[in-house]
């Protein structure tokens, strides 16, 4: 059996809270309740838009892509959340943005 | 016959995060057919209506993204003849042996202006498509979840649009068919080596060159609506669609694999002669031209891609 755990999630740039199910990535959590804070792009850990660093509370991650999360933010809490779980209340900052495209 | 020189988009090979969880993505939702793995722990797998034996190869790797495109051209003459063309436009070219990939010639690998690799090749195993070559039913049985009919096309990004629209066109013999122009600056580029709206296409953007989309063809409108019925059954991440095209015409469904990387799933775009003039959007109109119904850009569709 698993046990669900709730976890309280701020991400801090907007103060936006919600609550996150242990079983759910940071960005779902925050999709489904039609929060938003976080830029919601391929929630498969490939284009690094929903980049974050963790401020505090811990987590445990899938394999995100290199090329958007070094060795060293993964050492520092800079993390993809759509391939982050929370394992206790979280607070968070927003790193990454979506691009723009056809520019001149 | 009247088609020569580069004949289709013969096969995309894609980064994953997770094979095994990639796999059930592309075979059991999207339909292709799983027809291989190599001794890399490569899985080849192919549209149910493809001759050839793989159309996806899929790699697992520490960041998403395309590997390489691949064209499949006439014969080995014409792959020889390529090969030296794109020398002399100044591309470097590295040749790839038989059997890198499993069931597959030799390869001419080269980089695009945009960053991009793509390859050619003349030779690659018959595997069949499930049906009998004589009174041929018209699908095979047993086909799963959307039931794509064969890879068609791949979109990318890339700063220097200008030197690859030029390579594909003068040196590969695509034909132009749509682009979406700001004044006399072109901002994206359908391009063609068959009859088909596009075997691909590039959007100008700064910065390194990026994967779009990968591409399947389904046969019919109410196809691509039971794709976005997949996509909810299996909560696959939807990016956007049901809706048409304003560029291609083609009624489409967009979403992402469990790395991130874009898959599109269309019927019903439109064809081209050599004769059939190029149909232009303006950039003031880019809205309509991408979603045909919305008429609005849509930042994560325009903004999100993995690597090249
Ligand atoms: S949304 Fe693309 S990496 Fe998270
Ligand atoms: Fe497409």
């Amino acid at each position: 059996m698993v046990l669900t755990e709730q976890y309280e999630v701020t991400i801090v740039d907007s103060d936006e809270r919600y609550i996150c199910d242990s079983t759910q990535n940071l960005l779902k959590g925050m999709v489904q309740l039609g929060r938003k804070g976080i830029p919601v792009g391929c929630r498969g850990g490939g284009c690094g838009v929903c980049k974050v660093q963790v401020l505090s509370g811990t987590y445990t991650s899938k394999r995100m892509s290199r090329e958007h999360v070094s060795v060293e933010d993964e050492a520092e809490g800079r993390v993809l959340a759509c391939r982050t779980w929370p394992t206790s209340s979280i607070e968070l900052q927003v790193v990454g943005q979506l691009q723009r495209a056809v520019t001149r | 016959m009247s088609m020569t020189g580069v004949l289709r988009p013969g096969h995309v090979q894609l980064r994953v995060l997770d094979i095994e969880e990639a796999v059930v993505h592309y075979r059991d939702y999207m339909g292709l057919i799983e027809t291989h793995r190599d001794d890399q722990g490569r899985i080849y797998l192919k549209g149910w209506d493809e001759q050839d034996w793989f159309s996806v190869v899929l790699r697992e790797a520490d960041d998403a993204g395309m590997d390489h495109m691949a064209f499949k051209v006439l014969d080995e003459e014409t792959l020889w003849r390529l090969q030296s063309d794109l020398k002399k436009f100044g591309c470097d070219v590295e040749r790839i042996p038989e059997g890198e990939l499993d069931h597959c010639g030799e390869r001419v690998r080269f980089v695009a202006p945009t960053g991009h690799v793509f390859e050619l090749y003349a030779n690659k195993d018959h595997h069949g498509n499930g049906i009998p070559t004589t009174n041929p039913a018209p699908w095979p049985e047993g086909l799963k979840g959307m039931q794509a009919v064969r890879f068609d096309h791949c979109l990318v990004y890339g700063e220097d649009l200008d030197a690859s629209v030029k390579l594909f066109t003068e040196v590969l013999g695509f034909q132009l068919t749509e682009q979406i122009v700001d004044g006399d600056l072109q901002l994206a580029a359908f391009l063609t080596c068959s009859m088909k709206a596009h075997d691909v296409a590039f959007i100008r953007q700064e910065g390194p060159g990026k994967l779009h989309h990968a591409s399947f063809l389904l046969k019919t409108w109410e196809e691509v609506l039971r794709a976005a019925d997949i996509i909810s059954m299996k909560d696959i991440p939807i990016d956007i669609g049901p809706t048409r095209h304003g560029l291609t015409r083609g009624q489409t469904i967009y979403f992402f694999d469990p790395s991130g990387n874009r898959n599109e799933v269309f019927a019903e775009d439109s064809h081209v002669y050599p004769d059939t003039p190029v149909l232009t959007w303006t950039a003031d109109n880019i809205g309509q031209a991408i979603f045909y119904h919305s008429r609005e850009l849509n930042e994560r569709f325009m903004g999100v891609t993995t690597g090249a």
